[in-house]
């Protein structure tokens, strides 16, 4: 099953005020997400991605600096050139056009994956209990 | 036509001595008259024993003369004459003693021939022919014609070069030439002997082409090891095949047979071969029709209903398809054992098949029925007309293989029109979509589109988008008719796939848009023929 990767609601990057000056694939010296490469139906040679592998690191006008994590298991297929040229789609349309990436899990994985996600009522409840929490 | 004459006569007393049946011996004296071969084996082994004896009588050398009408007649005839015909170059009035020393010889039991194993004994006669058209007869094929094919057993391959080898050093004790390539080959005497047979009981001729094909499979399990010595002697040429029971193929033991010297040869095997004492085995006796083609057209009237099945996990997902809907039908009626379904490319589950259809082709494999005229196409369509509202097919008629191609053409090159029912988020008047109308030749970038990129390749497809015509429905919807480059994504370039499809009706009209219905218009194929439908 086929995961897109995109900046959930309550990113920073995506509360007001904040502008994106800056998006780097760089994550180390010798790692670049710019470099992936994928071949044939099976995706060989993609940059195989735990849940803490880091995909970019978005820097804001603030100075402040973001790190975006795969969160899922599982080969890099793409990741989304646009957002480089064009920072603010990332804003305008995170879930569509300003995606980050989009990784495939092994097939045996799949299913545990999916389980392991919050759905989107799981999601508000967790945004809820969070507002609650700091007022 | 050759016959047998003096310089025979060693090869034949040589061949006869040490356990080799009539037609094999005649097969290494080259005799080419397929009539002879077809003499009955009694008369045949009578007559080699005459020739020998009758070395001292002539001094013409010619004694199974096959020139002459009578041999012939006994081809077309087809009876059991043989005895007079054969003999009637002057033996005649030894027939009598003669006759009576063979008739007691043979009425022991025929030994085994050490080259042939049976096959050209045994496998000649009525009570085989009649078996394998039993078979055929109870298989209940139809069939014009018929191509008769042989299976045998390596074995023989090897037997056949010992007696080679043993008649070659016999006239080389002699002084006289042995041409290799003379030799009449085992199965083309068989065939000599057992097509005329086949035909006349199965009341159609044989044909090298026919596409019914009966097939016999014969096996010698006595000697089966034979062929174990060639294996250290030319260890390269058998390769274990992880498909095949037996390394020892008959190709691999021809290979070897080519490689292996002869002093290697006779070091292993014996020669003169072994006489056995069980004739081969028919293993198999199989009938097999070649493939028919139906192709045609069809509508996709649900949306509910994809093109193959869709099976997960073993578990169907929706009920029935296309294909399913289609061959149905043709199965029963062609009685086929299987069949392979293909079309100029296809649609999604959810999408219709409009205008006059897509083309298609499906392959029966092994039909037992083949004779349909387009009366009975058309009354086949009729039924599977009748059978289903989800599906129509029109243009129904068998055609060749060959035509595949031309199919499968039509996926790659042909354009297709569709009609879009397209969704906006803001809204939109009239003149925001008449643009659309005026672009021509638009070229798309579209990149694997994220709902198959799990089982295709990750690339960028150039595509070309020929003409649009929009029909504004309201604020939020209209319809877009289009003409495309054959495999376009065209769900993609209505919702634009997340930015990888560019340019899209999205970006096109700085909206937000999704796509709600597709229809395929037309496939613009112009293969199959149209027919009066």
């Amino acid at each position: 099953r086929i995961c897109v990767i995109t900046l959930a609601e309550a990113h920073p990057l995506l509360q007001n005020g904040k502008t994106i000056t800056s998006v780097n694939y760089q994550i180390s010296a010798s790692c670049s997400r710019l470099q992936n490469k994928v071949s044939g139906k099976s995706k060989r040679g993609a940059q195989f991605l735990t849940e803490l592998a880091p995909l970019c690191r978005i820097s804001s006008s603030d100075g402040e600096e973001y790190t975006i994590y795969s969160c899922i298991r599982g080969r890099l297929i793409e990741v989304n050139e646009n957002i480089l040229n064009n920072p603010a789609i990332l804003q305008e349309k995170p879930s569509t056009e300003g995606y980050i990436a989009v990784v495939l899990p092994k097939f045996e994985e799949s299913k545990s994956i999916t389980q392991g996600l919050l759905t989107r009522k799981e999601y508000e409840e967790v945004l809820l209990k969070r507002l609650n929490s700091s007022s | 036509m050759s016959s047998l004459t003096e310089k025979d006569r060693p090869i034949v007393q040589l061949l006869l001595n040490t356990g080799t049946c009539p037609r094999c011996i005649l097969r290494f004296c080259c005799v080419g008259s397929q009539a002879l071969y077809r003499c009955p084996y009694k008369d045949l082994m009578k007559d080699l024993k005459e020739f020998l004896k009758n070395n001292q009588e002539k001094e013409d050398t010619v004694c199974f003369d096959v020139v002459d009408p009578p041999c012939k007649r006994i081809r077309l005839e087809h009876t059991e004459e043989g005895p007079d015909e054969l003999n009637h170059n002057g033996a005649l009035q030894q027939i009598p003693s003669v006759n009576n020393e063979n008739t007691a010889m043979e009425n022991s039991a025929v030994k085994v021939c050490n080259v042939c194993l049976g096959i050209l004994q045994e496998f000649c006669e009525a009570d085989f022919v009649k078996k394998v058209c039993q078979k055929v007869n109870s298989a209940d094929y139809q069939f014009t014609s018929f191509v008769f094919s042989v299976s045998l057993p390596p074995q023989l391959s090897v037997r056949e070069r010992a007696a080679w080898l043993l008649v070659k050093q016999e006239m080389g004790k002699l002084g006289l030439p042995l041409a290799k390539d003379d030799i009449v080959q085992l199965k083309e005497a068989y065939k000599w002997i057992i097509h005329p047979q086949l035909s006349e009981e199965l009341g159609v001729p044989a044909d090298g082409k026919s596409l019914f094909e009966v097939s016999v499979v014969f096996a010698h399990p006595e000697t089966e090891e034979e062929c174990r010595f060639l294996a250290t002697a030319c260890p390269d040429c058998f390769k274990p095949a992880k498909n095949k029971q037996s390394v020892f193929t008959r190709m691999a033991v021809i290979k070897a047979l080519e490689k292996i010297k002869e002093e290697d040869f006779l070091k292993h095997f014996p020669c003169p071969p072994s006489s056995p004492k069980n004739l081969c085995v028919a293993l198999e006796i199989q009938c097999n029709n070649g493939a028919v083609f139906v192709a045609g057209r069809y509508n996709k009237y649900s949306r509910n209903l994809p093109q193959t099945p869709w099976i997960i996990d073993g578990e169907r997902k929706l009920e029935s398809s296309v294909e399913e809907l289609i061959s149905e039908h043709l199965m029963a009626e062609f009685k086929a054992d299987s069949f392979n379904f293909s079309s100029s490319g296809r649609e999604d589950v959810d999408v219709r098949t409009l205008g006059n259809g897509r083309p298609f082709a499906i392959e029966l494999v092994n039909p037992r029925r083949i004779h349909f005229t387009a009366e009975d196409m058309k009354g086949l369509q009729q039924t599977i007309n009748n059978s289903s509202d989800k599906i129509q097919v029109r243009d129904l008629q068998l055609v060749t293989r060959s035509a595949i191609g031309r199919m499968k053409e039509g996926e790659e090159e042909k354009t297709k029109t569709y009609s879009a029912l397209i969704w906006t988020d803001k809204a939109i008047q009239r003149e925001d979509i008449a643009f659309l109308d005026d672009i021509k030749e638009l070229k798309l970038d579209q990149k694997t589109p994220l709902r198959v990129l799990h089982r295709r390749p990750l690339a960028v497809r150039c595509r070309i988008i020929h003409t649009m015509r929009s029909e504004y429905i309201d604020e939020h919807h209209f319809r877009l008719h289009l003409k495309t480059q054959a495999g376009t994504y065209i769900k993609e370039f209505v919702h634009g796939d997340f930015g990888r499809t560019k340019p899209n009706i999205g970006s096109l009209l700085n909206r937000t848009a999704d796509i709600l219905e597709l229809d395929v218009e037309s496939v613009d194929v112009d293969w199959p023929p149209a027919l009066d439908n």
